[in-house]
């Protein structure tokens, strides 16, 4: 299958910063790729470059085969849903809809139906007459989706789309936003810092830090068996152990000997265990310091007693009786633990 | 209680020292009698028919509505496209340019007026209803500029942007985008410049000769000594800028939607 979207060796400085270091990346028609890193890791820049709103420092975009590295944001077949929506304030809901259609020169009657249609896909056909500020901020958002929808783009770019709701909304949101994405087959591209909305929504996650791709991949690759540590950490929690790769290629740690294949003998490394494979069990005893009681479940941290440098984060039951300050017994599979290289 | 008084008293005085000269004015612009002085004996339209029989008095309004009309479209078309260019664009020495650009806030009118007659003179351009009605968008322009920059923010930038996203040209963005949405301000900006060369009299005595303007002729008609048609024409006037505040001040202090 080929690339609808290819970034080529992209760099962005601004100054002496580098928002974007040679990055490069494929976007398949019809996937859902998040953009998922903390503020400052170039996500949003990349974004911008794909909207055509930056022109990189080096590197290429090409859109369905063609170069549109230098193309204005209005001849690219992109769209972008911004992060504070941008609706036309003095304009009704189906004006604003419309709009692309009415600088494409389509006929009123036309645009008129193509609007309607596009609000009903997002459920909003009543508002059509309403004025943005008559909208809360869930409506609005699903306006800036249909707006941008409507002018059939090949991808539709989203900068934190979910960003300014609250959580339930957002939740909701999602489970939305992946249907309407379902039902267009519009290739999506969505930037986040929350993981798990990343989760929730992609086909395809690109985790982000310093303007590099640290990882991407199917959401349950990238967390199952994230590529670097700042992936293991990023994408969910886990504990992260040091260790020393020895001539057997296996791994050291103060929490026991892991098989870590392909690992240079000698070599400093670390491992990650998610604390849902922490239970409760032999091996490690650990004294309880924090117990943080989460509905279905239980989030304890505790101190092994052979490492007490490296507090162990455990998910159990919410039925376990742990108190904090009590020994406990906790063990894990070997075969989940995940090896990274340092 | 005393202290009440007295305060109630100050204020009276302060308010009387403000609008008792219009309030003769006015009073005395309904005088039956040939002078403008106690006794009042009306009221009487007489003055204000004469007025409206005076064909320069008649002339300088029109022509005086003309100018305030065209040179405040102007001042506020050129104030919303500099606005614009200094929110929008990274100008070299934006700030320094931007004080320069409502510079003539802080100088007297009668400088601009005298600087103006000069250039005009010197480029060989006569004196007309024209020259004035530069002048107006000289003093009026930083005040357009200053009033539509203030309204213009990085929210509405991003709105331009998902105009442009969707297939707009530069000017549709303008036309359909940005000055909808700054509209209060673009409206502001008008009417105060109304109400400014409205009554505006130095630039107007500068820099015209036949044609003029009502404030300049109602000086021709002060040279001829009082009478109640002074007073009349005045009234006018008044009322006029008073209609222009009004509007002016409905819409720039209206609250708005967010």
């Amino acid at each position: 299958m080929t690339a609808l979207v290819s970034v080529e060796n992209v760099s962005q400085t601004f100054g002496p910063a580098k928002a974007l270091d040679s990055v490069s990346l494929a976007i398949q028609p019809g996937s859902y790729t998040v953009l998922l890193g903390p503020s400052g890791s170039g996500k949003t820049t990349l974004l911008s470059i794909l909207g055509g709103f930056l022109q990189p420092t080096t590197g290429r975009v090409l859109i369905n085969g063609a170069d549109c590295t230098l193309m204005a944001p209005a001849k690219r077949p992109t769209a972008t849903v911004f992060q504070d929506y941008a609706l036309f304030p003095h304009m009704s809901v189906g004006s604003n809809v419309a709009f692309g259609l009415r600088m494409q020169g389509v006929s009123t009657a036309e645009r008129t139906a193509k609007a309607q249609e596009m609000l009903r896909l997002v459920g909003l056909e009543h508002a059509f007459e309403k004025k943005p500020h008559q909208l809360s901020g869930g409506q609005r958002q699903r306006v800036a989706l249909a707006r941008a929808l409507v002018v059939e783009p090949a991808v539709l770019l989203l900068d934190e789309p979910l960003g300014a709701l609250d959580l339930k909304l957002r939740r909701q949101m999602q489970d939305e936003l992946k249907a309407i994405q379902k039902r267009v087959g519009t290739a999506f591209v969505h930037v986040t810092h929350d993981q798990e909305e990343a989760m929730a929504l992609a086909d395809h996650v690109v985790v982000m830090n310093h303007g590099r791709i640290e990882d991407e991949g199917s959401p349950e690759r990238v967390y199952a068996r994230p590529a670097t540590r700042f992936t293991a950490t990023f994408m969910g929690e886990s504990t992260i152990v040091a260790g020393q790769v020895d001539a057997q290629g296996r791994i050291a740690t103060a929490l026991g000997v892991f098989d870590a294949p392909g690992l240079a003998a000698g070599s400093a490394a670390c491992i990650a265990i998610r604390p849902e494979h922490v239970h409760v069990g032999p091996a490690i005893s650990a004294i309880v310091t924090a117990v943080v009681y989460q509905g279905s479940f239980k989030r304890v941290t505790a101190t092994p007693i052979q490492a007490p440098d490296t507090p162990l984060l455990a998910r159990l039951p919410a039925g376990t009786p742990v108190q904090e300050g009590a020994q406990i017994s906790l063990g894990f599979d070997p075969a989940e633990v995940i090896v990274l290289k340092d | 209680m005393m202290a009440r008084i007295i305060s109630t008293l100050y204020a009276a005085a302060i308010y009387g020292f403000i609008f008792l000269p219009v309030a003769v004015l006015v009073l005395f612009s309904f005088q039956g009698t040939l002078f403008p002085i106690p006794p009042f004996n009306g009221p009487s339209l007489r003055w204000y028919t004469a007025v409206l029989n005076d064909a320069r008095l008649t002339d300088g309004l029109v022509n005086s509505l003309f100018v305030a009309v065209t040179t405040s479209a102007v001042a506020t078309l050129l104030g919303f496209l500099s606005a614009w260019g200094f929110a929008r664009f990274h100008l070299p020495a934006s700030a320094l340019l931007r004080g320069l650009i409502t510079l003539p806030l802080t100088v007297s009118y009668l400088i601009i007026g005298m600087g103006l007659l000069i250039f005009f003179n010197w480029l060989g351009m006569p004196k007309s209803l024209i020259a004035a009605g530069i002048g107006h968008v000289v003093i009026n322009l930083p005040l357009c500029f200053a009033i539509i920059y203030s309204q213009m923010g990085e929210h509405q930038a991003n709105i331009e942007r998902a105009a442009r996203d969707l297939g707009a040209k530069e000017w549709q963005v303008l036309a359909l985008i940005t000055a909808p949405m700054l509209w209060p301000a673009l409206f502001a900006s008008f009417f105060l410049s109304m109400t400014f060369s409205w009554d505006e009299f130095v630039i107007a005595f500068l820099l015209t000769r036949f044609d003029t303007t009502l404030p300049v002729e109602i000086w021709n008609l002060l040279r001829a000594g009082l009478n109640p048609k002074t007073n009349a024409v005045g009234s006018l006037v008044f009322g006029v800028s008073i209609v222009l505040a009004i509007v002016f001040e409905l819409v720039a202090f209206r609250k708005r939607p967010q």
